[in-house]
């Protein structure tokens, strides 16, 4: 055996699996409690339609944070803005959004999803150079742009827009409920929650399979050495924003649709519950944000049901419990 | 012998200090140009110097007489240098094939540079597919010099390589080194260990406070226990 092979045992990677087990743990301590095994389904698949939606709305912060290390505050400005794009495509597009066909209905949810990451992707861009670029590495100022920023954008809309709420209807075929034995499961959330896994398996393929996925990850840990190693990371920068805020446009599209509504505040609305999906899965990670987004929608739910006073704060509960067990998150990057 | 890389009257400041206070030196093509000196002496600085790390804010580097003090660290490294850091900085998360795959930017690993490297760091075939981030002290060091030399480069600048290792995995690194240097390659090396410095190096320069105190060959330096003692207060045979 060589000098360097004598090093050869290599220390066993834990599988840290717990934090994965909790959304299961979660809905298995809820079940007996709710009783109803079909009210359990329901709330469970609108849990995790929820969780799914605030995972796409929260992914692009988590990379934006992990690889940029900017605190984005004015991330829910995306949301809201994806939002208002889906009520301009579905304005003209009416007769789609009406047709009792599936083919068009989904047409119209496509055209706005790709018009929204389009627009919020373009304009993460425009925010990148012009706000977050002057204050890298400086968090404070980070913060104080970012608000600013989302207090502008959310003016804007009330400026374009108005101030009241605008009405955004399901397409016909997507309205109303499968019936799954006694219990009723809402067709838009089986939608939302294929999109959003949809987007979790394209991001682990991005991050996992290609050298763009594996600058990225790269980036996150190390970014001075990816730069040694010849790499451009302020391209890499933009692109990442530009990704997170497209996801952020296409995680508001769906959630105006969930809600069936658009309100200019909205994003700012959504910016505390996106913040604490990311806190609670660890910053940076995506894979923490996929488990993080699924607890507190699924708390969210269960609690809304078993003790409505409790869920406004089932939340904030949730990132406390995780913060004293967890301090940097379930799934933060370099480990715990 | 011609000059590939030179630093004319180089100062860098981090914050309100003055590390680099004039730093002259050469580093000769195809040879090991030891950067010796105590702590605190501005090695580390140098080398982050000049790959843009950290600006200098005076003073001209130049690589096979052309400027590169201006250029950013990326452009820096694809004009041809590789860092090896003090740090190592392996990417803890990434496996050591995807460490490898990252470093090679120019195009897919090239299987017969790959199996030169896994000559002499036998531990990275074997961990091919490990989480980087869960090998020892030693492999990772060759980890961050394989990805160093994944791919053909003018300069090589290791910073530390044999810090905190094991005597038989410095063996190991030094005939690593002696390889490379067989391949041709100019390699800039910081180094505490004077047993390596004798064992790879060429040429040496000397830094204290921020400048060149002393160039010359390393044999020179090796044979002359006085000026040993007189740069670097230590003695060769201390080190034996």
């Amino acid at each position: 055996m060589s000098a360097l092979e004598a090093e050869s045992a290599l220390p066993r990677q834990k599988v840290d699996i717990v934090p994965a087990l909790l959304p299961i743990i979660v809905a298995l301590l809820a079940a007996p409690l709710i009783g109803s095994t079909s009210t359990f389904v329901t709330l469970t698949v609108a849990g995790l339609a929820m969780g799914l939606m605030l995972f796409t709305m929260a992914s692009g912060l988590t990379l934006v944070f992990g690889l940029m290390d900017v605190l984005n505050f004015g991330h829910g400005a995306f949301i809201a803005v994806g939002a208002y794009v889906a009520t301009l495509v579905f304005m003209p597009l009416a007769a789609w959004a009406q047709a009792d066909s599936l083919v068009p209905n989904i047409g119209v949810i496509l055209l706005s999803i790709l018009a929204a990451a389009a627009i919020t992707g373009a304009l993460g861009f425009v925010f990148e150079r012009l706000l977050v670029r002057p204050v890298y590495r400086q968090h404070l100022k980070q913060i104080l742009v970012a608000v600013g920023g989302l207090i502008v954008a959310e003016q804007l809309l009330y400026a374009l827009f108005g101030p009241q709420t605008i009405a955004l209807p399901l397409p016909t075929a997507l309205r109303g409920a499968f019936v799954v034995g006694d219990a009723a499961v809402e067709r838009f959330r089986i939608l939302a929650v294929f999109i959003g896994l949809l987007v979790f398996v394209g991001e682990a393929l991005v991050l996992n399979y290609t050298k763009l996925g594996l600058l990225i990850r790269a980036g996150v840990e190390n970014r001075e050495m990816v730069e040694a190693l010849g790499y451009r990371i302020n391209r890499l920068f933009i692109g990442v924003f530009m990704a997170g805020s497209a996801l952020a446009g296409l995680g508001g599209v769906l959630w105006a649709l969930y809600r069936e509504q658009v309100h200019a505040s909205m994003g700012e609305d959504l910016t505390v519950l996106v913040f604490i999906v990311v806190i609670v899965g660890g910053l940076g990670s995506v894979f923490g944000c996929l488990i993080g987004a699924s607890l507190v929608a699924l708390i969210a739910n269960y609690a809304g049901f078993l003790a409505p006073k409790l869920a406004l704060v089932s939340n904030i509960a949730l990132m406390v419990a995780v913060l004293l067990w967890r301090p940097r998150g379930l799934y933060p990057l370099g480990g715990r | 012998m011609s000059e590939l890389l030179s630093l004319e009257d180089v100062h860098t400041h981090i914050g309100r200090y003055h590390i680099l206070q004039g730093v002259d030196f050469d580093a000769l093509e195809g040879k090991t140009t030891m950067l010796l000196g105590r702590n605190g002496a501005g090695k580390t600085t140098t080398l982050r110097t000049i790959m843009g790390l950290w600006r200098a804010s005076a003073g001209v580097i130049r690589l096979q007489g052309e400027p590169i003090g201006a250029l950013a660290t990326p452009a820096i490294a694809r004009a041809g240098l590789a860092y090896v850091p003090e740090t190592m900085a392996v990417f803890s998360d990434l496996s050591v094939r995807e460490n490898l795959v990252l470093a090679a930017r120019d195009g897919p690993l090239d299987d017969a540079r790959l199996q030169w490297i896994f000559g002499f760091f036998p531990a990275l075939k074997r961990f091919w597919l490990a989480r980087a981030g869960n090998l020892s002290g030693g492999q990772k060091q060759m980890l961050s010099i394989a990805r160093a030399i994944v791919e053909p480069r003018r300069l090589l600048l290791i910073d530390e390589p044999t810090k905190g290792l094991a005597p038989a995995i410095i063996g190991a690194l030094i005939d690593c080194l002696k390889e490379i240097k067989r391949a041709g390659v100019t390699i800039l090396l910081v180094e505490q260990n004077f047993r390596v410095a004798q064992e790879v190096g060429d040429e040496v320069r000397v830094m204290d406070n921020g400048r060149i105190a002393h160039s010359g060959s390393m044999a020179e330096l090796a044979a002359d226990k006085a000026l040993q003692n007189r740069l670097l207060g230590l003695s060769l045979d201390a080190h034996q």
